[in-house]
């Protein structure tokens, strides 16, 4: 369990699972059931039960909040009733798909806002979600898997639910739900097999959603730890570093492309996401071959999944404080600089003007491994 | 003009010299040895996998030590038929990218400029297509390779001499030079 700073606010358990057919709804029934039996007042806020037979029946005795129906350009859609569920007030809420988006004409946009409102009234709840929908994840997944997840949720959404569950199973075992009918009607069957539902496919994601979990856990622990410690207003800002995001400071020359480089590497491993930033100085032309450098470092940053920002300025400090606060940065990484002269060599250099004016960002100075002395053999066979 | 002005505007001269020197932003201006050099020859070493042949990566450091030249080493991408091509490609990515480190590593290391790139299309002839298309090289370097996973197929081999308007250079290794850069020589933590 971790401690949040606010009582009032009820708690978010997520389930998330590899793919559809995991259990993620089942198991979020079955922990609904076993409240419920209890004594505590609990609600199915939406279900989606895909015309699964188990599911459906796990949810009998369960008492719902009925969908209602929104006008759409001549359609009637169905959707959860966040006005209904909050003047129900249960003291537990179940709601699937987390990432799904509503229809116009709702108060949000997005399901996770109502899941906001409904943890702000004080409401527990229990979502599921595929580890796919995640915002950071989603360009990894596609070139995975070959499609590309439209719904998607921020991943700070994630990592501040109290409790995160890992429905897991084997692509084995899910291919076999799947050849059963127990995910899709027959019809859908053959179709589901020849697109997302490949082993390989199945096993990338799930070692994705297995790191991902992993990962969660780690900064929970982090979080649990210094709740209640004379570091209690550490603990209020852990949940927030979960969502790392980079900045790397570029500049249209070849040596920015192994920046460009190892910054990525670093928000692999972190999970994090990243932008590319150059400061042009008005007014100021490029050569040609910082124009190609340009254009490569553009081409670079689309085929890595990272936002290259451009911006004009004649100060490079204040450009750079000025899209760290813009963008949430928690990370920069610059290359080395070149060696100042005259009365410049009496300022700061750039790293420390940095770090005094963004108070809790790392500034990293990336280093040409390729200049660095070493004895060690480079050879390869 | 007295002596004492002259000596008073040429401080005056050489103290706004100095603060010029601070208040301007270091980026606007480059030392000499740093500019970009416009004259410097150009060559292309593209690669699609995990590894390049030592033979093809030697081949071009000596050429680019012979010629003044900067080496381009080109990671192909591709993008599946089913996804579009402005598409990230990050798991490709996690393979290209520490072997255009090693290279780099390797060429700077023998003191030859590197300038990397990275290109994606449908196929690897389509990305070094695309990558021609933006750039002109004045030679290019390949391996012809016995395995057709690893890039380039004889086919495209046979395109590049017909289309490219450049040098190009086929390395067929010998069979039992099995020697290779990879990202086992990457040092650091990359």
């Amino acid at each position: 369990m971790v401690a949040t700073a606010d009582h009032s606010r009820g708690r978010l358990k997520v389930f998330i699972g590899m793919a559809a057919g995991a259990g993620k709804t089942y198991r979020m029934l079955l922990e609904g059931d076993a409240e419920l039996q209890a004594g505590r007042d609990v609600v199915i806020g939406l279900l989606e039960t895909h015309g699964r037979a188990e599911t459906a029946r796990v949810a009998e005795g369960l008492p719902i909040v009925p969908r209602r129906r929104v006008r759409y350009r001549e359609t009637v859609l169905e959707e959860m009733d966040l006005p209904a569920i909050l003047r129900r007030a249960p003291e537990l809420c179940l709601i699937d798909e987390l990432a799904h988006t509503n229809a116009p004409g709702t108060e949000h946009t997005k399901r996770h806002e109502d899941v906001e409102a409904v943890l702000a009234a004080g409401i527990d709840v229990l979502s599921t979600l595929n580890v796919q929908h995640l915002e950071s994840l989603n360009d990894h997944i596609t070139e995975l898997s070959g499609i590309r997840v439209r719904e998607t949720i921020p991943d700070a959404i994630l990592a501040r639910a109290d409790e995160v569950v890992l429905i897991d199973l084997t692509p084995e075992a899910l291919l076999e739900r799947l050849r059963a009918g127990k995910i899709y009607p027959s019809e859908r069957i053959d179709a589901a097999l020849n697109n997302f539902f490949k082993i390989e496919n199945l096993s990338a994601l799930r070692e994705v959603a297995l790191r991902q979990v992993a990962e969660e856990v780690g900064a929970k622990r982090l979080t649990t730890e210094l709740v209640g410690s004379r570091e209690e207003s550490l603990a209020a800002d852990a949940p927030h570093a979960v969502g790392e995001r980079l900045l790397a400071l570029v500049e249209p020359e070849p040596s920015a492309q192994r920046l460009v480089r190892r910054a990525w590497r670093s928000a692999q491993r972190l999970g994090a996401g990243l932008d590319l930033l150059w400061v042009r100085v008005p007014g100021r032309q490029l050569s040609e071959d910082e124009h190609r450098s340009l254009v490569a470092l553009r081409q670079l940053a689309s085929v890595l999944g990272a936002r290259m920002i451009e911006e004009e300025s004649d100060d490079l400090t204040a450009a750079v404080v000025e899209v760290a606060l813009r963008r949430g940065i928690t990370y920069i990484l610059v290359g080395s600089s070149r060696p100042a002269r005259g009365l410049a060599r009496l300022r700061a250099p750039l790293p420390q003007r940095l770090m005094a004016r963004l108070p809790g960002v790392d500034v990293r100075i990336v280093a040409d491994r390729s200049q660095r002395a070493n004895g060690a053999s480079l050879e390869s066979q | 003009m007295s002596v004492a002005v002259i000596v008073a505007v040429g401080c005056a001269g050489a103290l706004l010299g100095i603060a010029a020197g601070y208040w301007l932003p270091p980026h606007g201006r480059l030392p000499a040895r740093d500019r970009p050099q416009g004259d410097h020859r150009r060559i292309l070493l593209p690669f699609t996998g995990e590894e390049i042949s030592r033979r093809s990566f030697e081949a071009a450091v000596r050429l680019a030590k012979a010629e003044n030249a900067i080496i381009m080493p080109a990671f192909l991408a591709r993008v599946p038929m089913n996804l579009p091509l402005e598409t990230a490609l990050p798991v490709q990515c996690a393979r290209g990218m520490p072997l255009l480190e090693a290279i780099e590593q390797r060429a700077a290391s023998q003191g030859v400029p590197v300038d990397s790139r990275v290109a994606r299309g449908r196929t690897a002839r389509d990305a070094l297509r695309k990558l021609l298309e933006q750039e002109q090289f004045d030679r290019i370097i390949v391996s012809a390779d016995e395995d057709p996973r690893a890039g380039l197929s004889y086919e495209d081999l046979r395109w590049m001499l017909d289309r490219v308007p450049a040098e190009i250079l086929i390395l067929r290794p010998a069979p039992q030079d099995t020697r290779r850069i990879s990202v086992e020589i990457v040092k650091g933590h990359f």
